[in-house]
């Protein structure tokens, strides 16, 4: 059961820096991190390498990635990308 | 000798596997682009393409050493405006077409990655062409280049994608693989993320496309043929001609390689060609350059040859020519290996064949065309349409190009509407999945969305219907100048015959057809047609039951049409709409059809029914076409007043059988209800009175009406299972039709109340309802009950009351057939009435076991069942009763 959950709003203008500040964030998120992806309306090549990243860096500190609110296009890309295993999805 | 490719290094590995891994994140991202965020991109880059095109073509002829600057520039300028002239407004995101009225949309997907080849000899086009299909259609592109050709290639993709990605496009779009290899090739070609090949090239890249497994357009060589034929105009053919063969040194792989001329016009022709600028070889020189420029090993062109000039292969070969000279012309005598010069030369050497016909010069255009170029492109100079159209159906070719040039027409787009196109699709001929010029179709998935659709349906009646006692004496209104009463010996001796005559208008020459009872044969029929046609008649009375109704609609129908093949017509058929079988609709002579039913049952007064029967051949042929309809049917109870008692009880539960079938069909419609509904209402009614009071005026004209009025339902809603049953059974046994339905009603209502096996496929209906619709029967027969299952059961149970009262056996045992007998004919019986169209339409689909099992509820019958009653189950199929067995106790 996860102990701390960590919410955090991503804003999609600013994606990839966004996720990298998430990414420090799951130092101390502990057992789960949920991303607000509903200001998220597309996704590019470099914010896709972005979320490689963090989905390895949960893994390693063994945390849950939740995904909330993705629209369905961006959730096809993580489909595309094989990515959506690494994570958990929110509606 | 097979070359062997032994995979790259690892190193290599790692090199191309980042290729694909941009590719494909970046096909990923690019499914997220809208149509207006394409076309946003695609256009600079057509500018971008346009404004480099000089540039790309020097860089090509540079590095390549082949073809004209001139010429790879205006390729250039095609590969990228004609081609966005032809996509600008195409929709290739989301919906991209709409069939509205066939409930279909196209929804456009993406392919995602596409690892294409290009060639030698068409390189910056090629790649112009391929990078704007690519973003109009969202896919990603791996580039591998011919080598030598690479620099311009990457030149070129650069170009592109520099524009693409400025505009908008995902990064890594297009990727470009350094000095390709074989092994790279290979590896590319079976990697799991490369979801297409676009091989543009030779024999071998072509090849190795469509060995991979994985779905390729493969496009390649070709050997285009050219008929000149002597009505053409000859200088608009020898300019066309020559501007395309040596249009980039001929490189491009439609251009003319053989032209084939007609005898009359060919000298004159080969000096048009060297008035303008050919050199014609005498016999030595055309040897002289089939012994250089062609490798006799492999039957193929010498590449040292391929994009030359003409003047630099005659001075490579030896061969002495003008300096102006643009072409070389070299006459042959055949095609083929031992014609070395009728291979593909994509250089601006031709050969030419003096033909003595046209059929010789077909010839030769197709030994060309299969000596290496099938599927490709051919040429015919010619004003005669018949020409064309006969060189069209002989030549195997996906670009038949008409009175125009070869290779710029190929391309599409210039000299004619095709689409335009770097990319040659060759069809099976040539080894390809595709015979078009290559477009954006082909960068696509294509989804077809369908909705459900309803065909339209129907209510077809014959359109003048009289009925009530005394109806007959509507005959008056038909003016005959030649009447033929078709009917049987025993309506005769009871007088109907006369009763006719009485009130047929008094200048009316009448005949008498008497045929026997029974089903009609076909030598019956066939007599009844002689008297049609000696009397010349113009009107035919069916005076009789089902059988003399349906021996008069055949007659007819082969006496307006004599050409109708009954054995064809008969043919089955699921759907009468789509059936192969074609009714005639010329008629040589006009008959007017009227029917006088003298039986309650059959209706065949007014459905498009007639069963005929071949002794000879020992075959039933049932007709079905609403042009046998009688063209009026009259009614009149004065005809079944004497009827038997059980010839009454047969027929009037024909008449119920046909109420309830027509109401649980799957082609009901609220047309037939209305009809079906009132038919079963006045059966249960006046069925058991007109049994057992014959003489009841007002039971026998609405057990008349019913039987019309049902027929009305099954005439356009068909019947069901019951009589596919009866069909089997009645035959097998000789058991009157009526009867042999008799028995087998309870056990159907009972079996379509049930949770069906099998579904009957239908449009028609939204769900299952057969059981509602027997409860609705029920409760309109104010039979009682609560539930669904209870009124089903009510019904069976008031059917079965029926038949008591009708003293109608309610087994096949009670019919006196043995146990063994029948168990023997089961198999055979149910087989029998699988192959019967009757059941097409009933609610639930029939299985073989099921139709053995309602045979032998059927001999069973009362009081012999065990298994479940309807009424057992309420389900979850709001009130459809689950009856494994669906025997009537």
């Amino acid at each position: 059961m996860p102990t701390n959950t960590m919410w955090l709003k991503i804003d999609g203008e600013r994606l990839v820096p966004a996720l990298q500040e998430a990414l420090e964030t799951l130092d101390g998120a502990g057992g789960e991190v949920v991303l607000d992806f509903s200001s998220v309306h597309r996704i590019d090549p470099s914010a896709l390498r972005a979320m490689e990243n963090f989905a390895g860096a949960a893994d390693d500190k063994n945390a849950r990635v939740v995904l909330q609110s993705v629209n369905i296009d961006v959730y096809r890309v993580f489909k595309l990308m094989k990515l959506a295993p690494r994570f958990s999805f929110l509606a | 000798m097979t070359e062997s490719v032994s995979g790259p290094g690892e190193d290599r590995i790692a090199y191309l596997e980042g290729l694909v891994r941009q590719a494909r994140t970046a096909a990923a991202v690019f499914t997220q682009y809208t149509q207006e965020d394409v076309d946003r991109i695609v256009k600079p880059m057509v500018s971008a393409g346009m404004e480099q095109a000089q540039h790309l073509a020097r860089l090509a002829v540079e590095e390549t050493r082949l073809g004209v600057l001139e010429d790879k520039a205006l390729k250039n300028m095609v590969a990228t405006e004609f081609v966005y002239n032809y996509v600008k407004d195409k929709r290739t995101v989301g919906v991209i077409r709409e069939f509205p009225e066939r409930g279909l949309v196209e929804v456009a997907d993406p392919i995602g990655v596409i690892f294409s080849l290009t060639p030698i000899t068409n390189p910056t086009a090629t790649v112009l062409f391929k990078c704007i299909m690519a973003i109009k259609t969202r896919n990603a592109v791996v580039f591998s280049p011919h080598p030598g050709a690479w620099r311009c290639c990457y030149e070129a993709m650069r170009i592109m994608y520099e524009t693409a990605v400025k505009h908008g496009a995902p990064e890594g779009v297009f990727t470009c693989v350094e000095s390709p290899t074989l092994e790279d090739n290979a590896y590319l070609m079976h990697h799991k993320d490369v979801a297409l090949i676009d091989a543009t090239g030779g024999r071998g890249v072509v090849k190795a496309a469509y060995s991979s497994g994985k779905p390729a357009l493969g496009v390649g060589p070709g050997n285009t043929p050219v008929y000149l034929e002597k009505t053409a105009d000859l200088d608009m053919a020898v300019v066309d001609i020559i501007t395309s063969k040596t249009f980039d040194n001929g490189t491009i792989c439609a251009s003319e390689q053989t032209v084939v001329i007609d005898d009359e016009i060919y000298d004159l022709v080969l000096k048009k060609f060297a008035d303008l600028g050919a050199h014609i070889c005498n016999e030595k020189e055309a040897a002289l350059l089939s012994s250089t420029v062609i490798d006799p090993a492999t039957g193929f062109a010498r590449p040292m040859a391929v994009g030359q000039k003409a003047t630099d292969i005659a001075r490579v070969v030896g061969l002495s020519v003008e300096p102006s000279t643009k072409l070389l012309i070299a006459p042959i005598q055949g095609v083929g290996r031992e014609h070395p010069l009728s291979a593909e030369k994509l250089f601006p050497l031709l050969s030419v064949y003096r033909a003595k016909s046209v059929d010789e010069a077909l010839k030769v255009c197709v030994d060309v065309n299969h000596a290496g170029g099938l599927g490709h492109t051919a040429v015919v100079f010619s004003r005669n349409d018949e020409v064309v159209r006969k060189f069209s159906e002989v030549i195997n070719a996906g670009r038949i190009i008409v009175n125009s040039p070869g290779s710029i027409g190929a391309i599409g787009g210039i000299y004619n509407d095709m689409v335009p196109t770097l990319s040659f699709g060759c069809g099976t001929g040539g080894g390809n999945s595709t015979m078009d010029n290559v477009n954006v179709y082909h960068y696509l998935n294509i989804k077809r969305v369908a909705r459900r659709t309803q065909a339209p349906m129907w209510f077809r009646i014959p359109n003048q219907i009289y009925f009530n006692m005394n109806a007959v004496e509507n005959l008056r209104q038909f003016p005959s100048r030649s009447t033929i009463i078709v009917t049987n010996p025993a309506l005769e001796q009871m007088g109907h015959v006369d009763i006719v005559r009485r009130y047929l208008p008094p200048q009316t020459l009448v005949h008498v057809a008497a045929i026997p009872d029974g089903e009609p044969e076909v030598k019956v029929v066939m007599q009844g047609l002689e008297a049609l046609n000696f009397y010349r008649a113009d009107q035919v009375i069916a005076l009789g039951g089902g059988s003399v109704i349906d021996a008069a609609k055949i007659m007819k129908l082969k006496y307006e049409s004599p050409q109708a093949d009954l054995e064809e017509l008969g043919a089955p058929f699921l759907d009468i709409r789509k059936r192969v079988a074609e009714y005639p609709t010329e008629k040589t002579n006009r008959l007017r059809l009227i029917a006088i039913p003298t039986t309650s049952g059959t209706g065949s007064e007014v459905t498009p029914f007639a069963v005929l029967t071949d002794k000879e051949r020992g075959r039933k042929v049932t007709l079905t076409d609403y042009s046998l309809s009688p063209d009026v049917a009259i009614v009149d109870p004065q005809f079944v007043m004497s009827m038997p008692k059980g010839l009454t009880a047969d027929t009037g539960i024909d008449c119920l059988t046909h109420g309830l079938e027509a109401a649980v069909s799957v082609y009901a419609s609220s047309y037939t209800d209305a009809n079906a509904l009132q038919a079963i209402q006045l059966a249960f009614k006046y069925l058991p009175i007109a049994y057992e009071q014959p003489h009841d005026e007002e039971a026998r004209t609405m057990m008349h009406n019913a039987a019309c009025i049902a027929a009305l339902a099954f005439a356009n809603a068909s019947v069901g299972v019951n009589h596919a049953l009866a069909h089997a059974f009645g035959a097998r046994f000789g058991v009157a039709h009526g009867r042999a339905n008799a028995v087998m009603l309870p056990h159907v209502i009972a079996y379509n109340a049930s949770v069906p096996t099998k579904f009957m496929p239908s449009p028609h209906q939204r769900a299952y309802t057969a059981h509602k619709k027997y409860a609705m029967i029920a409760d309109l027969l104010g039979l009682g009950g609560d539930t669904i299952a209870e009124k089903v059961e009510n019904l069976v149970a008031a059917t079965k009351e029926l038949l008591d009262r009708l003293a109608i056996p309610r087994s096949i045992a009670e019919m006196g057939i043995s146990k063994e007998e029948f168990e023997r004919a089961v198999p055979d019986l149910a087989k029998i009435a699988f192959d019967d169209p009757s059941w097409r339409t009933n609610p639930r689909m029939p299985l073989v076991s099921e139709l053995e099992d309602l045979f032998r509820s059927a001999y069973r019958g009362r009081g012999l069942a065990k298994a479940a009653s309807v009424s057992e189950q309420e389900t979850a199929m709001d009130g459809v009763a689950h009856a494994n067995k669906y025997h009537v106790a």
